[in-house]
C-alpha cells in the first residue's frame, strides 16, 4: 500500500525459537533415527531457506511406533480420566508458554503470518487441550453410556495448512478417551509436531502414549495398513482420504476423515456490508486461502453485487503481502511449490474457461513461493474455479436473485464442509440455514473457530465431527 | 455504502423521506465492526513509522478544556502549549487548534493570533444541547463573532432518538448558516446513541447536513471515542466522498490519553479512509492528555530514554 504512513518492518524475532539442525523420529518416548536412516529437508516457504533436516518413516518405523503405542495402551487406557486429564492440562499449559516460540516456528515452517499463528493457532491448540481436558474425567456423561471404551492405538495423519492445530485436533480427544497415537505431520510442515513431542516429554507423559513419526506419504499409507492400528483420523485432500477409506475396507478400523470443500459464503442485500466484506476476507484470504473450510465462492445477490465487489477490491488492495514473521503482515507464503503449480494450475484454467480474474496489486517477494490475493468475477456453476477446491488465495464470484436460488447453488457442490451466511435479517438466517448442506454454517462470521464446536463434513468433505461432545465418539467403542 | 446513492436532495425533503433513507443504509453488525477494529489495534507501528505518527497526532490535537473552572489565564497557558508543545525542541509541530467555550474564544484568538493554531469552540449549549434552537444559535454567533474558526456544536439527541430526524438535520443547517468561514464539526454523542446502527445514521444525517467534520463524542459521558465508533465513522466518510465527490472530517474526542491509542486511531484512518485523511485538515484528536503522552515518547525516539512526566510542561 503506497501511502505517506509506511509502515516499518516489525519483525518477530526469530531468537524465541531453537530449530535443531536434524531431528529424529519419536517413538516410545525417544528420538530415533529411521531404521533405513532416510533423511529429508524442511524449508521455510517464505525464502526456501532450509530450517532442518528430519528422518523419513518407513515400514519398519510405522511398525516399531505402533507397537509402541500398544504397549502404552494398557496403562494409559487404565488410568483414571482424573489422572489422564492432568497430563493434557499440564500440556495444555507449556503450549501457552511457549506459544511464541511455537508461533515463531509454526510461521517460519508453514510459511503463514505470525499474526495468525500468535492469534489464532496457538490460543486454539491451547484451548483444544484444556477442553478435553476437561471431558477425560466426565465421559460417562458424554452420552455413550457409562464408562465408554477406547478404541486402542489411533493413526493420525494431518495436513500441512495448520500443522499443531490439526495435531491438537487430533490427539487431544485420543488422549482424553484414552487412546494412544501414531500420528504423522505432513512432509512440509514436520516441525511444530516434534517441538509438541518434547512438549509431551516435558510433561511426562508416558513413552509410547505419543509417537510421532515425520514422513511421506508411503508412512502415512503403511499407518493407514498396520493391522495393529484401531483408528484412522485423517484431514487432508479427499483424493487421498477415497483411498485411505478403500484401504481399510473391511478391516474394522474406525475412520474420521476431514477432507477438501468448497464453502459457499452467501451475501445477501440486507448485509453489514463493510462487515460482510471482512467476512469474505477472512473465508478465503485466512492462512492464504489454504484452509479445507475457506469460503472459496462468494454468493452475492445481484442488487448489491457491484458495490460489493468494489468495496471488496479496494480491501483487497490494503492487504500487507509479505515476510511472514512481520507482525503487520496479512497474506504470507503458500507452502510448497507443488501447492502454488496447483493454484498456478487452476487460476490459469479459470481464465481459460473465460472468468474475469483480478489480482490485488501487490509485489511478490523474489524468493519463496507467493500467490496475490486474487478474485474472479463472471463465474457460473459450470466454471471449474466454482467446482474445484483451488486451496489458496481465490475467490470465485457467483450472483444470485433469490433465497431459493443460493441456497440451490451453494448446495450444487460435490463438497460440504463450511457456508456462511450475510444478512441483518434472523430469521433470514434460521431459514438457509436450515437448508444448507455443509458442516459448519457461519452466520454473519466466517472461519470462527471454537474447542467446544463439532466440525466435519458432509458429501466428499468427509465424515465424522472433531470438536465438541461430538469429537469423543471418533475415538470411543460406542 | 448505502444502496439509495443518488437521490439526497429527495432523502431530506421529509422526515419520512429521510427515516427510509437513514434506516435504509446496511446494518452494522458490532461484532465484527468490534473484530475488525481490534485486528487492526494488532499493527505494529515501530521506528521511523512511530516517529511519523507521533508528530502526526500531535498536529491533529484540538488542546481542549472545558471546564467551568476555565480562566484566561489557563486559556493562554494551553494556547502557549499548542504553538510549541515541547519547548525544550522547536521542531514539534503544533497542535491543530485550541478548542474551549465560546466565552473563551476571544481570549485564545488573541493568544494565537499569527501561530497557525486554530481557535475552535464549542457551541449549541454544549454538552447536553437542551435549549432552544434561538439560544443555540446565539451560542454559535457569540463564537463566531470572537473569531473562532471552528464550531463544534452538539446535535439534538433527544430528537435523534425520538426518531425526529428532520428536527435534527434541520437544526444542523442553522448552526452551519451561523457559521460563516468556520468549520462545522458536529457532534453525535455516540455514547448516548448507544448503536452502531445509529451512528451509521446520525453520521450520514451529519454529512447531508453540511457538517465539515463528524465528532464521537463531548468527552463529557461514559463512553467517548472508540476504536469501533471512530472506524465506523471513518467508513462513513470514505462513502460519502465516494458517492459525491465531498470529503468530510473526522473527530474522536474524549478518552484517548495514550500515544499507544492515538497509533491506534491513524492506522485506522490510514485503512479505512486512507491517506487522504492522515492531515489535521480531515482528522483531529479531541483530547487533553494525550498531548504529554505523545511528547514524552517523541523525546524517547530522539533521545533513546524514557523521560518522565517533569519533562514536559503540566498546563
Amino acid at each position: 500500500m503506497a501511502s505517506a504512513f509506511e509502515y516499518a518492518p516489525a519483525p518477530e524475532s526469530r531468537s524465541v525459537v531453537d530449530i535443531a539442525p536434524s531431528y529424529g523420529l519419536f517413538i516410545d518416548g525417544e528420538f530415533t533415527d529411521a531404521a533405513d536412516g532416510q533423511v529429508f529437508k524442511t524449508v521455510s516457504p517464505s525464502s526456501e531457506e532450509v530450517l532442518s533436516e528430519v528422518a523419513r518413516a518407513g515400514t519398519a518405523d510405522v511398525d516399531r511406533a505402533v507397537q509402541a503405542a500398544r504397549r502404552a495402551f494398557e496403562k494409559w487406557s487404565a488410568l483414571p480420566g482424573s489422572e489422564r486429564a492432568k497430563y493434557l492440562f499440564r500440556i495444555a499449559r507449556i503450549i501457552q508458554e511457549r506459544s511464541r516460540e511455537l508461533a515463531v516456528l509454526e510461521t517460519l515452517d508453514n510459511g503463514k503470518p505470525i499474526k495468525e499463528t500468535r492469534d489464532a493457532d496457538l490460543p486454539l491448540v491451547a484451548a483444544h487441550f484444556f477442553y478435553y481436558a476437561g471431558w477425560a474425567d466426565k465421559l460417562d456423561h458424554a452420552g455413550y453410556g457409562a464408562n465408554p471404551r477406547p478404541l486402542g492405538v489411533a493413526g493420525q495423519i494431518i495436513p500441512w495448512n495448520f500443522p499443531l492445530l490439526m495435531l491438537a485436533w487430533k490427539i487431544a480427544p485420543a488422549l482424553a478417551t484414552g487412546n494412544t497415537v501414531v500420528l504423522k505431520p505432513a512432509e512440509t510442515t514436520p516441525l511444530s509436531a516434534l517441538f509438541f513431542a518434547d512438549i509431551c516429554r516435558q510433561a511426562g507423559l508416558p513413552k509410547g502414549v505419543v509417537n510421532i513419526l515425520t514422513g511421506y506419504g508411503d508412512a502415512g499409507s503403511a499407518l493407514v495398513e498396520h493391522p495393529d492400528v484401531n483408528k484412522i483420523a485423517f484431514t487432508g485432500s479427499t483424493a487421498v482420504g477415497k483411498a485411505i477409506a478403500r484401504q481399510i475396507a473391511g478391516t474394522g478400523k474406525k475412520a474420521t476423515l476431514e477432507l477438501g470443500g468448497k464453502g459457499a459464503n452467501i451475501v445477501f442485500d440486507d448485509a453489514p456490508v463493510d462487515q460482510a466484506v471482512e467476512g469474505i476476507v477472512t473465508g478465503i484470504f485466512f492462512n492464504q486461502g489454504q484452509v479445507c473450510c475457506a469460503g472459496s465462492r462468494l454468493l452475492v445477490q445481484e442488487s448489491i453485487e457491484d458495490e460489493l465487489l468494489d468495496s471488496l477490491k479496494r480491501r483487497l488492495s490494503t492487504l500487507r503481502l509479505g515476510d511472514p514473521l512481520d507482525k503487520n503482515t496479512d497474506i504470507g507464503a503458500i507452502n510448497s511449490q507443488e501447492q502454488l503449480s496447483r493454484i498456478t494450475a487452476l487460476v490459469e484454467t479459470g481464465e481459460a474457461e473465460g472468468a474475469d480474474r483480478w489480482s490485488a496489486p501487490c509485489e511478490l517477494p523474489s524468493a519463496g513461493y507467493w500467490f496475490a490475493p486474487t478474485l474472479f468475477t463472471g463465474v457460473t456453476q459450470a466454471h471449474t474455479v466454482a467446482r474445484d477446491e483451488i486451496f489458496g488465495p481465490v475467490l470465485s464470484v457467483l450472483s444470485f436473485r433469490t433465497p431459493d436460488e443460493a441456497v440451490a447453488k451453494a448446495n450444487n457442490s460435490q463438497y460440504g464442509l463450511s457456508a456462511g451466511i450475510w444478512t441483518e435479517k434472523g430469521s433470514r438466517i434460521l431459514a438457509v440455514a436450515n437448508k444448507l448442506r455443509a458442516g459448519v454454517v457461519w452466520a454473519n462470521t466466517f472461519n470462527k473457530f471454537d474447542p467446544t464446536s463439532p466440525f466435519g463434513g458432509y458429501k466428499e468433505s468427509g465424515f465424522g465431527r472433531e470438536g465438541g461432545r461430538h469429537g469423543l465418539e471418533g475415538y470411543l467403542d460406542v | 455504502m448505502p444502496t439509495t446513492a443518488p437521490a439526497f436532495a429527495d432523502a431530506t425533503a421529509s422526515d419520512s423521506a429521510l427515516r427510509r433513507f437513514l434506516h435504509g443504509l446496511p446494518g452494522v453488525d458490532a461484532v465484527g465492526l468490534e473484530a475488525r477494529a481490534a485486528s487492526l489495534g494488532t499493527r505494529s507501528i515501530k521506528t521511523t513509522a512511530k516517529a511519523y505518527a507521533i508528530d502526526l497526532a500531535i498536529s491533529m490535537i484540538d488542546l481542549t478544556t472545558l471546564e467551568g473552572s476555565d480562566t484566561p489565564g489557563k486559556v493562554r497557558a494551553l494556547a502557549a502549549k499548542a504553538v510549541h508543545p515541547d519547548p525544550t525542541d522547536r521542531t514539534t509541530p503544533h497542535t491543530a487548534a485550541v478548542c474551549v467555550y465560546p466565552d473563551m474564544a476571544a481570549t485564545a484568538v488573541a493568544a494565537l493570533a499569527g501561530s497557525g493554531v486554530k481557535v475552535a469552540s464549542v457551541a449549541t449549549a454544549f454538552p447536553a444541547g437542551r435549549a432552544a434552537l434561538d439560544v443555540k444559535l446565539a451560542d454559535v454567533r457569540d463564537a463566531v463573532a470572537a473569531g473562532a474558526d471552528e464550531i463544534d456544536m452538539v446535535i439534538d439527541r433527544g430528537a435523534f432518538l425520538s426518531g425526529r430526524y428532520l428536527k435534527v438535520y434541520e437544526e444542523i443547517l442553522a448552526v452551519k448558516a451561523e457559521c460563516g468561514r468556520a468549520r462545522l464539526k458536529v457532534i453525535f454523542e455516540t455514547g448516548e446513541l448507544s448503536t452502531y446502527d445509529n451512528i451509521r445514521r446520525a453520521s450520514w444525517l451529519g454529512m447531508l447536513a453540511g457538517a465539515d467534520f463528524i465528532k464521537t463524542s463531548t468527552g463529557k459521558v461514559g463512553v467517548n471515542a472508540t476504536p469501533a465508533n471512530t472506524l465506523l465513522m471513518l467508513e462513513a466518510v470514505r462513502d460519502f466522498r465516494a458517492q459525491t465527490g465531498v470529503q468530510i472530517g473526522v473527530k474522536p474526542a474524549g478518552g484517548i490519553r495514550t500515544s499507544k491509542d492515538a497509533i491506534k486511531f491513524l492506522v485506522l484512518v490510514n485503512e479505512t479512509a486512507g491517506e487522504d485523511w492522515l492531515d489535521s485538515r480531515w482528522f483531529r484528536f479531541g483530547a487533553s492528555s494525550l498531548l504529554n503522552d505523545l511528547l514524552m515518547q517523541r523525546q524517547k525516539l530522539s533521545t533513546g530514554r524514557y523521560s518522565g512526566p517533569d519533562y514536559v510542561t503540566v498546563d
